[in-house]
């Protein structure tokens, strides 16, 4: 995906003022974390399972190598063929070539963010395939020509009337405003592409090493036709999907969908362990698996390890309060929201994404409901400092913190500056008590907001100068 | 109790007021209060940007100061939050200090908490007429658990009552810095905040946190409303509200 988070500023600022954004976010704000916070309830032991699960996952990173090679013995012995891949660009190039392999025309998609990653739609296309995407959401947005703006519900930027006018459009019928005769139309619309691709290519929630599976977690049905109506199937996916038993994957699951949508489970868990056997009724005829690394293996070794538990539920967007007001857009790459300001960076490179660890209240919304604990604002502050450390932040900012630093460890100077502070704020305020417009280097605040004065004097001062029969009045 | 009051720089810069109400109401519990004449701040600024070594050294400075204090009380549950959650993190890599912090972590309170769970007061001097609702502020109930403590406390407030916002765990868009560098994302944020106040109809909002505060009250001027007060809960619990 082009890569666009070095805007985020310019480009937040026109989403805040964007009516049909507003508009879609409204409507969605507030719904899934409704949802999720009703369906945790089902759980007496919510914390409990968050914690196993967090272990689950770092169990899996810490014995990737052996899990992994597990999981492919277990994979090849039911059929599969399993291609290791390192770059976003061999992912692409190798699904191409197994297209070529099976002399592939048209192609059917169920939902990949790791498609997203390598931009895989557009090289497809490229090659001359025929490229259908069949989840809904992201149906509607191949149809706009957009990106995902969540990574669960894609289209969450786009109001109905927005779709609306989009498949009139787009089909060349009659304006249908009704939720479920839109998705009707899109059904109608996706069908006879279910029944004549060649092709089908899904991405993977977890890949299970006991078993030699892959997985996904799916609500609408396209998932399953994609994984087993055309002759040939490839699932990408990354290394860090690994999970080690079936058990494990039922625990992880307990929180997944609650997480994501408030489900207690999906419509649709589809498990994928080999081609079609004889016995079987369908399934495609040759299934691949490209395992993928992109960057994965640099992060793992990083100080940003914990990102890689995430299971992909989108809770810490959907609790954003910056993410709920500016929707997945502004943040530029594949990732929206807290995971995304960590792992945009960790993808794209630091001095890329200069804004996205810095663009975060740091209120922890993100990190007490995701379900693998992953520190969210830990790693945002982390990234921080690396900015610091690496000299990616404007030289006034270092500056003011320096001469900040520099006064509050000096308590006689900082004295000084503070009831200077303090008497120029109180006069600056007048009567109404209240800055209007505040100089360069606070601007921000004042360009939507008053800035409350001070009073006149500081706390120090009027301490030192209190009556001393006060009991304790001592330092 | 031999009990630190650590001020903050925002209450000791902007409203001395809630500093002496803090005071106030620890030595009506009985606290004998020490109030360190060197404080300053405790870091949050530089550890939030990246500037890991400015908030070590402040770190350092109030380890040091607090020391001998058998508790340390602040009014604030970000400053409280980042000397209780933070500071063992921040000073790791220096294990002299590494103890030291720990010990100060643990034995760092936020107000209300401390004078409802620590010293259990069970008379508060304020009296307040009218309506409040209270403002979770994120690192005081992320961090430090503070969520029934505030309203206990405010419930023996001769005349005061409570009504809730729909979302008063809902951040406020302050984020320190992040209320500059990104104006007007923090200013939607505190817009969605002010209309949760509003539409509880409340005389008053109470909160416990100065970045908060300073960012609601400038949101809500800017809005035109010079009605509804924002107060520091130390400030209804001591009865000393400001004089504007």
């Amino acid at each position: 995906m082009q890569i666009t988070s070095q805007d985020f500023k310019r480009v937040s600022s026109l989403k805040l003022t964007d009516p049909q954004l507003q508009k879609a976010m409204g409507n969605a704000k507030g719904k899934l974390v409704v949802t999720r916070a009703r369906s945790i309830l089902e759980l007496d032991n919510f914390e409990d399972i968050r914690e196993a699960a967090a272990r689950i996952r770092d169990f899996g990173l810490q014995h990737m190598d052996v899990l992994l090679e597990e999981w492919e013995r277990n994979a090849t012995a039911a059929g599969t063929i399993v291609h290791w891949v390192e770059s976003p660009q061999d992912v692409n190039a190798k699904v191409i070539e197994i297209a070529r392999n099976h002399g592939v025309r048209k192609i059917i998609k169920s939902k990949s963010m790791l498609g997203e990653e390598t931009n895989l739609n557009h090289a497809l296309e490229d090659a001359g395939l025929d490229v259908r995407e069949t989840d809904l959401g992201e149906y509607i947005i191949q149809q706009s020509g957009e990106t995902p703006s969540h990574i669960i519900a894609p289209a969450v930027h786009k109001s109905k009337e927005d779709v609306a006018d989009l498949f009139a459009e787009k089909h060349g019928r009659r304006r249908l405003t009704d939720i479920a005769a839109l998705t009707h139309e899109a059904r109608e619309i996706l069908r006879p592409h279910f029944l004549d691709a060649d092709m089908g290519i899904s991405g993977a929630n977890f890949i299970v090493a006991e078993t030699g599976s892959t997985m996904i977690v799916t609500n609408e049905g396209n998932g399953r036709m994609t994984t087993t109506m055309p002759r040939v199937h490839v699932a990408i996916t990354g290394i860090e999907k690994i999970i080690p038993t079936l058990e494990d994957v039922s625990m992880i699951l307990r929180l997944l969908t609650r997480s994501a949508t408030g489900q207690s489970i999906s419509n649709y868990l589809s498990f994928t362990t080999g081609p079609k056997r004889d016995a079987d009724k369908d399934g495609p005829g040759e299934f691949h698996v490209i395992i993928v690394d992109a960057g994965r293996t640099r992060i793992l070794g990083s100080e940003m390890r914990e990102a890689l538990r995430c299971i992909r539920c989108g809770a810490c967007m959907n609790h954003c309060p910056v993410y709920q007001n500016i929707g997945g857009h502004a943040y530029g790459w594949v990732y929206p929201g807290p995971i995304g300001s960590i792992l945009t960076p960790s993808f794209i490179g630091l001095e890329n994404a200069i804004d996205l660890p810095n663009a975060a209240t740091l209120c922890n919304q993100c990190g007490v409901v995701c379900p693998v604990k992953i520190p969210l604002p830990d790693l945002m502050r982390k990234l921080r400092e690396k900015q610091v450390e690496r000299g990616l932040r404007p030289w006034t900012e270092r500056l003011g913190l320096r001469l900040w630093a520099w006064a509050a460890t000096r308590p006689a100077i900082y004295s000084l500056l503070t009831r200077i502070g303090a008497r120029i704020g109180k006069i600056a305020g007048g009567s109404d008590g209240v800055l209007h417009k505040l100089p360069p280097g606070g601007a921000g605040w004042t360009s939507g907001r008053d800035f409350p004065a001070p009073k006149g004097k500081t706390f120090r001062e009027l301490y030192a100068r209190r009556p001393v029969a006060g009991k304790g009045a001592k330092s | 109790m031999k009990v630190g009051l650590f001020v903050t720089c925002l209450v000791d810069l902007m409203r001395p007021n809630i500093g002496f109400c803090a005071l106030r109401l620890l030595e009506s519990a009985g606290c004998e209060v020490v109030v360190p004449a060197d404080q300053t701040c405790c870091g949050q600024p530089g550890y939030n940007s990246g500037d890991r070594k400015a908030a070590q050294a402040l770190a350092r400075k109030v380890i040091e100061e607090f020391d001998a204090c058998e508790y340390v009380v602040v009014p604030s549950g970000s400053c409280s939050g980042m000397i209780r959650a933070h500071y063992p993190e921040l000073l790791a890599e220096f294990p002299d200090l590494r103890a030291k912090a720990e010990a100060l972590a643990g034995k760092t309170y936020e107000l209300t908490d401390f004078l409802q769970n620590m010293v259990r007061l069970d008379r508060v001097p304020g009296k307040f007429s009218g309506t409040v609702t209270y403002h979770d502020s994120c690192s005081g109930l992320r961090e430090m658990g503070v969520k029934s403590q505030p309203r206990a406390l405010l419930a023996k407030v001769a005349g005061l009552s409570v009504r809730e916002m729909q979302q008063p765990e809902q951040c406020c868009g302050f984020g320190g810095t992040f209320a500059v560098k990104y104006g007007d994302i923090s200013s939607r944020i505190a817009d969605l905040k002010c209309e949760d106040v509003l539409s509880t109809g409340a005389d008053a909002l109470v909160l416990g946190d100065l970045g908060c505060m300073l960012n609601i009250e400038g949101r809500l001027r800017r809005r035109g409303d010079n009605n509804t007060r924002v107060l520091h809960v130390a400030e209804v619990l001591a009865g000393e509200l400001p004089q504007d």
